[in-house]
């Protein structure tokens, strides 16, 4: 029997690579290994809807068991892949099995990363990347009175507004000079520091957390490093995540923090395919673009699931992400960092707007708050040609979608 | 349980049973009906999961709010009058027996 397409790490990427083989025609056999214990599931509502209970459990889960059974993908949890060996097109798992493969595609994804500060492992200080994470933020969340999120960034900010919706005590910790700096414009991270203390939360800018006060194991505040205070019986980190490239560097592949790979997913070794939040993608500039997003899982396994079936599909579209943080929905497309001409669409106190950035006269990136129009707009401008301007940009009476092309 | 008939741009039919609360993209996207993608996971935020709902039983759905009309002008099939992205609607009974027809791509 030939050898099957391994897909290590069963998230949105893995599922969507599975998947895409099977509608690319691929008939040989698909395995799909996954080190959580559930079926794949949705983790953009563990920050958001799910974490407010808005929806349900089930509700997360992105296909039901015999779907899998309809395609033909074997999907096996709780399996954790230990070693990748090219040379024998081998790999050995946590429970002993060696598999044999044709290609492998990983998708291991990223882990929330920690602060190298006193009793962050006690009881009561959690991270959300995982299913297990919400739960029992969830769980703790009824008792809850304070709460500190260090980190300003997506997440952070996201489970800030869930608290306040639910009556916490909330203090944002940053150690940069504004929220989301490393995504988002100063203008949008201002704006978001006002929407974020209209509901009641304490923004702490320049801020940066010392240590975790802990008694009998369980946390009782943040030390900042100036010396204060924070009293907390949750602490939530946001501050980032690492990829998850321990396997592929042991296999010898090139990683420059994450695994190194093109528009289709390829690493440094021809049956080896790397997607999602574990890689770091090569320009053509030779710099490296890291993404953690939906959309770069997703379209990074097509991409790839395409290329292991001859078809020429590269991912080339511009990024795009979303954050929901209380009533306000913050979607952008494009990397707006660098740009040197930024204009508003819109008006700030309508609290519906778009700011439009420019780097040497072209259109770079859209940032659109309870802006869902623009921001498809921007997709399709960002997309290919368009003769956009600042001018054109700013007019409400002018057409986006006339720039197109 | 709501009776919904997906059909798909082949015309291949799937019907189910779903939940009171669900929206049209979890039931159709977790029994593995083709034809919605739904990147985003339903959070009207990619407008991959685009749908035509049966005329007849528009008036029994809660309207499109701004967010999602946004969406709906860069779906990539075309925009009816009766579409609508699937996420964001939310099954009730009323709509018991209701047909949904997808569009041939969604990106």
């Amino acid at each position: 029997m030939s050898r099957p397409i391994v897909i290590i790490g069963a998230g949105q990427g893995g599922l969507q690579a599975a998947e895409s083989l099977r509608s690319a025609k691929f008939e040989g056999s698909i395995l799909l290994l996954g080190d959580e214990k559930y079926l794949p599931y949705n983790r953009p509502p563990l920050s958001k809807a799910f974490l407010l209970r808005e929806c349900e459990r089930d509700q997360l889960t992105i296909r039901q068991a015999p779907v899998f059974e309809k395609k033909r993908i074997t999907l096996e949890t709780g399996v954790r892949v230990e070693k990748i060996d090219p040379g024998n097109h081998t790999l050995m798992c946590n429970d002993g099995r060696t598999i044999g493969y044709e290609k492998v595609i990983i998708a291991t994804g990223s882990r929330a990363r920690s602060l190298p500060i006193a009793n962050v492992d006690v009881e009561g200080v959690h991270c959300i990347r995982t299913l297990d994470d919400t739960l029992k933020i969830q769980a703790e969340l009824e008792t809850t009175k304070n709460l500190v999120v260090v980190g300003g960034g997506f997440i952070g900010l996201e489970m800030a507004a869930v608290a306040r919706k639910l009556g916490k005590v909330v203090t944002v910790v940053e150690f940069a000079d504004r929220l989301m700096a490393r995504v988002v414009s100063p203008m949008i991270s201002d704006y978001y520091k006002n929407i974020h203390e209209s509901h009641g939360v304490d923004v702490r800018l320049n801020a940066q957390a010392g240590e975790i006060i802990a008694k009998d194991g369980c946390v009782q505040g943040v030390k900042l490093s100036d010396g204060e205070e924070l009293p907390a019986d949750m602490v939530v980190l946001g501050v980032g995540v690492r990829p998850n490239q321990e396997l592929a560097q042991e296999a010898g592949l090139i990683c420059e923090g994450g695994i190194v790979i093109d528009h289709k997913g390829r690493t440094s070794d021809p049956d080896i395919y790397a997607i999602g939040d574990c890689t770091a993608q090569k320009l053509s500039d030779g710099s490296f673009l890291r993404l953690e997003s939906v959309q770069n899982a997703v379209e990074l396994a097509k991409a790839a699931a395409n290329d292991i079936m001859g078809n020429d599909k590269p991912f080339v579209a511009a990024p795009w992400f979303w954050s929901d943080q209380y009533d306000v929905t913050l979607q952008m497309v494009g990397l707006s960092g660098g740009y040197d001409t930024a204009v508003l669409r819109g008006d700030l106190g309508s609290a519906s707007f778009s700011y439009f950035y420019f780097k040497q006269g072209s259109l770079i990136a859209v940032d659109s708050l309870n802006q869902s129009s623009d921001h498809m707009a921007g997709r399709k401008l960002l997309g290919g040609a368009n003769s956009l301007t600042p001018d054109t940009a700013q007019d409400l009476s002018y057409n986006l979608r006339d720039a197109i092309g | 349980m709501v009776k919904i008939n997906f059909i798909e741009a082949d015309g291949s039919e799937t019907e189910l049973d779903v939940q009171d609360g669900w929206s049209l993209m979890q039931a159709a996207v977790s029994n593995g009906v083709e034809g919605i993608e739904a990147e985003c996971g339903g959070s009207c935020c990619c407008a991959t999961c685009h749908c035509y709902v049966d005329e007849a039983y528009l008036d029994k759905l809660e309207a499109a709010n701004d967010k999602e009309l946004g969406m709906l002008e860069e779906t990539v099939a075309e925009r009816k009058d009766n579409s609508r992205l699937a996420c964001q609607v939310k099954v009730t009974p009323e709509m018991d027996g209701m047909t949904v027809h997808l569009p041939e791509v969604q990106s």
